[in-house]
């Protein structure tokens, strides 16, 4: 508890824009095959240090096998909710679930050059106090940490529909499941809100068994991931409207809210069409009736390849697609990010009006069938994956792994984890920095980043930004 | 003396209401929250005119009780005493449990008065009147002799609406400058700035109200 309130929290994303830049990062380390346990890797990003760029300190868990992914910080600018009125926590963990072994570590990183662990979930309590397997996606809310689950309960996770269930935020105790009435929701992934406006929008991937030994392609080309979004009453806990993309949009994952409160939209990442291979993004927004509506508004083409080129997987289908598996919106809400893991391009769209999108500026680098090596000259394995921009919208990171068993599938001669960063024009536009590329160590693969003070996909605001 | 102490313990209705409307757990911050959602310095007016009505009630939920005990015991002095130890033991459970209530984030941003009746209850705010206003009975007491029950009742009914109303006044006008300041000219960079973790001042107010009650009622003012 402290007596002020942090000042990394900000009471409107304009307000966070202004702020002071980020010195540390925080990135997964990913064993792919588990002989190694994972751990979080801190980058040093302040500019002015000898060793920017480069990973100063390493925390390697005790156990093998947890499968880092997403992770989230116990605290953020959603604690200036003028609700609460007692904004006095710090920023000061960070909640790192393992979705493959469910257990969740709770990570002190109040020196970063000495982060620690500060306690250790273990997963049987996950499982007897929520029903609930493999932890995913952490947001910090109303009520506590709130985290997205991808399993049920039983050994394969399919013994009930996975959540989201609530964490405290000062004694990180799992309170129990959020959902009250989750309808028609049966898988998940990916969640997020608007505090103000009282709404949540998650969305799914699929079950366990439909990727933990990676990708089943009869369940892709039968329709069978995820298609749907859900929209929340966040505080009564209720399912208030399930909207179906379409079969064929299979997998919606990242959900990404306008940061300004006032506005009721959003967008979410559609992986692949299987009618055609695109990758697309839907805006979704609530009509003047309080309807919520969903449109598709880019579409990314698939590129032709020599089947000699393509993994076993694609072979047939002689193209690669686009393969749209993160996208982060900057703190305007004017620039949308979307990784193109497969045919290795990172898009960057202009949503000043979120139903016409523009591309605005494109970089590539990896890729299946491109393989771009980085302006560097070095290689870049798989291909751009999950990207945080810089709270002042000037930077943007991101590393190249997707998921350990699906890496091996779409890109069988590729290893190691990457972490670049391309700096972003005055007018749109961004290019790759050259000297920015941080090989990670042998064995280890990279996933989500996290930068110190908060980032474009952690920190919900309570306040319009004016 | 009993002018003095009189004004006093009025001046200690108004301060009391001063203190919770600059608190932000008191809820200013909402009144910000709505007037720039909305767009409309109207809603400012409108959410702080929805807080005070809560606060008012939470006041009034609390006050009643001890106005119509005050009224029909004659133990005046034992009753202020056992009013000084409830507040005292409240402003230690809150020195001691220094979790915040979770319910009040279950609460929908729109519900502005249950909302700040809530939030006034759980913080004990009304508890914090409870000796000052016995103490301004207890004067009256003094000035008006035996009266009937029922007259006396009347009056002290009275007492406890003016005291709520007064404290709920001082604090929508404290609450109302701040968040009127922040809305107009200062902007939200303040909001952050404005706050600061109150608890264990709030919980030591507790403590220290209701020994003075305690005191006062020892004393005889």
């Amino acid at each position: 508890m402290n007596v002020r309130p942090d000042p990394t929290f900000h009471a409107t994303a304009k307000l966070a824009m202004q702020a002071p830049v980020e010195n540390y990062g925080f990135t997964v380390m990913l064993s792919p095959d588990g002989s190694l346990p994972d751990g979080i890797a801190v980058v040093d990003l302040d500019q002015s240090s000898k060793t920017y760029g480069q990973i100063v300190h390493q925390l390697i868990m005790e156990k093998p096998g947890d499968e880092f992914h997403h992770f989230g910080w116990n605290a953020c600018s959603s604690s200036l909710s003028p609700l609460s009125g007692h904004a006095f926590l710090e920023r000061r963990y960070l909640i790192v679930p393992g979705i493959r072994s469910s257990r969740i570590y709770v990570i002190d990183v109040k020196d970063p050059l000495n982060i620690k662990v500060h306690k250790t979930i273990e997963p049987e309590e996950i499982f007897a106090k929520t029903g609930y397997s493999r932890p995913h996606t952490i947001h910090c809310g109303p009520e506590g940490i709130y985290v997205s689950t991808l399993g049920g309960g039983g050994e394969d996770g399919t013994d009930g529909p996975p959540g989201i269930f609530i964490m405290d935020c000062e004694t990180f105790e799992i309170i129990g499941q959020y959902e009250m009435d989750r309808g028609k929701q049966d898988k998940h992934y990916d969640f997020w809100w608007n505090l103000p406006q009282d709404y949540m929008v998650s969305s799914e991937w699929g079950l366990p068994p439909q990727f933990e030994n990676g990708i089943v392609a009869e369940d892709l080309l039968s329709n069978k991931y995820g298609h749907s979004i859900h929209f929340w009453d966040l505080r009564k806990r209720k399912n208030i409207q399930t909207l179906d993309l379409g079969e064929n949009h299979q997998m919606a994952l990242e959900i990404r809210p306008a940061h300004d409160p006032k506005k009721s939209y959003g967008f979410c990442g559609v992986v692949v069409d299987t009618s055609n291979l695109q990758g697309a993004i839907f805006t979704w927004w609530r009509d003047d009736d309080g309807v919520w509506q969903a449109k598709k508004t880019i579409t990314i083409d698939p590129q032709p390849a020599n089947p000699d080129d393509l993994p076993e997987l694609l072979k047939g289908f002689e193209a690669v697609p686009p393969l749209v598996t993160d996208i982060d919106l900057s703190l305007d809400d004017k620039y949308l990010y979307v990784a193109c893991w497969g045919i290795g391009e990172m898009h960057q769209y202009d949503v000043t009006d979120p139903m016409n999108p523009v591309l605005a500026g494109k970089v590539e680098i990896g890729g299946i069938v491109k393989d771009t090596k980085h302006p560097n000259g070095k290689d870049f394995a798989y291909g751009p994956q999950m990207v945080e921009i810089s709270r002042d919208g000037s930077r943007v990171y991101w590393t190249n792994s997707l998921y350990s068993t699906w890496d091996d599938q779409f890109y069988p001669d590729d290893e190691g984890g990457q972490m670049v960063m391309a700096r972003v024009g005055e007018n749109g536009g961004f290019e790759l920095d050259k000297d920015f590329y941080i090989d990670f160590p042998k064995g280890y693969r990279s996933h989500q980043i996290r930068l110190e003070g908060g980032d474009c996909s952690t920190d919900s605001f309570c306040y319009p930004s004016v | 003396m009993e002018v003095s102490t009189e004004t006093a313990l009025w001046w200690a209705v108004i301060i009391s209401g001063i203190y919770h409307g600059i608190n932000p757990g008191m809820g200013w911050p909402l009144a910000v929250s709505a007037g720039l959602m909305n767009d409309k310095r109207t809603s400012l007016v409108a959410a702080l005119g929805l807080l005070a009505l809560g606060h008012f009630i939470a006041m009034m939920t609390i006050l009643l009780p001890f106005s119509l005990m005050s009224a029909l015991f004659i133990w005046e002095k034992e009753l202020r005493i056992a009013a000084g130890v409830i507040v005292v033991l409240m402003g230690i459970y809150l020195l001691i449990n220094r979790r915040h209530p979770r319910f009040l984030a279950r609460v929908h941003p729109a519900k502005l008065a249950l909302w700040s009746f809530l939030a006034a209850m759980a913080h004990g705010a009304g508890l914090m009147l409870v000796p000052i206003y016995l103490g301004i009975c207890g004067i009256d007491a003094n000035d008006t002799g035996h009266q009937a029950v029922q007259t006396l009742m009347a009056g002290r009914l009275a007492n406890a609406v003016i005291v709520a109303l007064v404290h709920t006044a001082a604090m929508t006008v404290a609450g109302g400058v701040i968040a009127t300041v922040i809305y107009f000219w200062l902007g939200l960079k303040f909001l952050s700035k404005t706050w600061f973790n109150l608890d264990i001042v709030w919980a030591l107010s507790l403590v220290f109200v209701g020994a003075l009650g305690i005191y006062g009622a020892y004393a005889g003012h």
